[in-house]
């Protein structure tokens, strides 16, 4: 679907958890989501799971999208369910990409996040993937 | 040849932007500016490199970047790569050190030493490197915003040890503005850290002269999407701004310069790094002598690390990483690096494996003991192309740093995410051309396979490890000299409030064990933390 047919522009927030730097990835990541026609949000670095929850809710975001490359993905992400769910954003799409190995995807994904996404995946795989899942 | 005689050829353009001739001859070298800039090597401008024997008298120091868990644990590592013949080390801290804050600090859950070793206090240190000999093993530590506070504990800890801090060698990454670019463990703002820096220079061309207090780092800001040449000049500006700084306390390029060192990026078209570096030399050189006003050759020296190249590393069949990793460890020979780091195999999966490790060292030892890469100088001088493609990138990476200093410089243009932005449009564009095979990656968009579960050991993340490096924190806390630590937090405050150089107060408080965050936070109360300027 062109995403000029939406009746609504999504809306993505996207985070960059904890305490690491590495944000090429997301920020490669934010372009491909506005050339897909997303209003983007990027929180920048260093991001609680209270900052992401206050910043979804101030976006107004459809999608919470997370990008992590240093290993601490699972820890912040059980931290950051229970907050979203209490701010009434449990039923927005929640995806996650990065540097996430295989053997935690499941455990993503039980949690709530319907898309992972690890390295080397495609931009237009991430982009379509919100377009069919967004509300 | 003559061009009509040329059959129609596919343009090769390389990432910097030079179009490649299918051939170089010597009317190439010549219409590209001659040989004005080779010289000798050992001599002005460097170009051929910074000694006249280079590996002839003593090979690159190899230096893989390691750390994790907790000091004991890194300490066995070390070890472990020293007995296989490693001759320098380069220290991995995990991100609560590296952005200043203690283990026990509710940031750093889940992260104590997740993908580095975790330093709180000196105790730390001392543990991290017992038994290994300073003198002949250089260290190097990987660390920029918390800086200040580890470079003050690494010279305490080899002081304590009995070792001569004047004659001490080593390096500290320490390049600030970098991070505001690429790998963002920044603490402070942009003008504080540009201070700070100044301050760790100032300090050590003092009390640690041969100690290398900061390493301008070109690898990260192409790790961020800059092109090769855009990496060089981009760390040029940046290494001007420190100069500059410094300079303006009084001190002559003279008393610094040969103190300053750099890291840069080895991924990419092989002749274009090579090329690279070997023009980066004589420009580095033309910049500091010209426009310096530098006498002593060591002032003008590009010493350098080469190494790395993550991102030429590919997610897909990893074990071509082994592979890759070989010719970039070429490329790093080939271009007269002082230092060969290399990132390992398993890299895009996990904090790489003591295998990985080994193999990325016997690399590095391959060319050494078999392949003959320091048996003789600059073995590709006076290549046509590679002379040619030396002239062109040197044009070219003298052209960026005139375009950065016209927009204003580099300092305002990090400040205001200028750069950032740059290098991000330009990462994307990279990206799109991977995503539709035009820029090939070998695994990723062509030759790819099914692949099965990929044969990568996973690093286990240790969470008791990391209660029990809280824990130490804790005792310590509990029975150092607090009042002692009180007072040396206090004369850290004064003198960053009074603008003064904070080494010499950070260097006190770290000897009576205040910890990276306790000093952290002092230095952030009165210089303020950076806010982000979000652009992408």
């Amino acid at each position: 679907m062109n995403a000029a047919m939406h009746v609504k522009q999504i809306r993505v927030l996207l985070a960059k958890p904890g305490l690491d730097g590495h944000d090429q990835g997301a920020k490669v990541v934010a372009r491909a989501m506005m050339d897909a026609g997303f209003q983007v949000t990027y929180t920048g670095l260093r991001q609680t799971p209270e900052d992401v929850t206050r910043a979804a809710l101030e976006a107004h975001a459809d999608v919470i999208a997370l990008s992590s490359m240093a290993g601490s993905h699972l820890a912040f992400c059980r931290k950051l369910k229970p907050l979203l769910e209490k701010a009434g954003l449990g039923q927005k799409l929640w995806i996650i990409g990065g540097n996430i190995p295989k053997q935690d995807h499941d455990a993503l994904r039980e949690l709530g996040f319907k898309g992972v996404f690890q390295t080397g995946s495609r931009l237009e795989d991430i982009t379509g993937f919100i377009e069919r899942n967004a509300a | 040849m003559n061009d009509r005689l040329r059959p129609a050829l596919a343009p090769v353009i390389n990432e910097s932007g030079i179009a490649v001739q299918p051939l170089y001859t010597e009317a190439d070298v010549a219409a590209s500016g001659g040989t004005m800039m080779l010289g000798q090597p050992g001599e002005y401008p460097f170009t051929r490199g910074i000694h006249p024997l280079m590996y002839r008298k003593q090979p690159w120091t190899m230096r893989q970047y390691t750390g994790f868990g907790n000091a004991a644990d890194t300490n066995e590592r070390f070890k472990y790569l020293i007995e296989n013949g490693q001759t320098g080390l380069n220290v991995a801290f995990d991100l609560p050190t590296q952005c200043g804050l203690d283990s026990d600090d509710p940031l750093a859950e889940g992260e104590v030493g997740r993908v580095g070793m975790a330093i709180d206090t000196l105790r730390d240190f001392e543990i991290a490197f017992d038994g290994i000999d300073l003198d002949k093993v250089t260290v190097s530590l990987t660390i920029n915003g918390a800086a200040p506070v580890l470079i003050a504990m690494y010279l305490a800890m080899a002081q304590a040890r009995g070792f001569d801090v004047k004659a001490l060698r080593g390096t500290a990454q320490n390049d600030l503005l970098k991070e505001f670019i690429g790998r963002g463990t920044w603490i402070y703002p942009v003008e504080a850290s540009v201070k700070l820096v100044g301050d760790t220079i100032e300090y050590c061309a003092e009390h640690a002269p041969k100690y290398s207090p900061v390493s301008v780092c070109g690898y990260h800001i192409r790790e961020s999407g800059a092109n090769p040449a855009q990496e060089m000049a981009f760390a040029f500006c940046i290494a001007r701004a420190y100069a500059d700084e410094v300079i303006k306390r009084g001190l002559s390029i003279d008393e610094f310069a040969g103190r300053l060192s750099f890291n840069f990026n080895i991924y990419g078209n092989l002749f274009e790094q090579v090329a690279k570096f070997r023009a980066a030399r004589g420009l580095w050189a033309k910049i500091v002598h010209e426009q310096y006003g530098a006498e002593k050759p060591s002032s003008m020296w590009l010493r350098m690390i080469a190494g790395g190249g993550g991102s030429g590393l590919t997610f897909e069949q990893p074990e071509l990483n082994i592979v890759r990793g070989a010719y970039y460890a070429l490329i790093s020979a080939l271009s007269g690096a002082q230092t060969m780091a290399l990132c390992c195999y398993d890299e895009a999966y996990t904090i790489p494996s003591e295998y990985a490790q080994r193999l990325s060292l016997r690399t590095m030892q391959l060319l050494i003991e078999e392949m003959g890469l320091t048996d003789t100088v600059d073995p590709l001088g006076g290549s046509y192309y590679i002379e040619t493609l030396t002239n062109q990138m040197r044009a070219e990476m003298e052209r960026i740093i005139k375009d950065v200093d016209a927009r204003g410089g580099i300092v305002s243009l990090i400040a205001d995410g200028s750069i950032q932005a740059q290098v991000s449009a330009q990462a994307y564009q990279r990206q799109l051309d991977i995503d539709a095979g035009r820029f090939r990656k070998v695994g990723v968009n062509c030759y790819r396979i099914d692949e099965e579960d990929p044969k990568v050991e996973f690093h286990p993340y240790d969470e008791a490890n990391a209660q029990e490096q809280v824990a130490r924190l804790a005792e310590m806390r509990a029975t150092r000299d607090a009042a002692a630590v009180s007072r040396a937090l206090a004369q850290v405050k004064r003198a960053a409030r009074e603008g003064a150089n904070v080494m010499p107060a950070i260097v006190g408080a770290v000897k009576v064990y205040a910890s990276v965050g306790e000093v952290t936070a002092v230095l952030t109360d009165v210089y303020g933390r950076y806010q982000e300027p979000v652009r992408f």
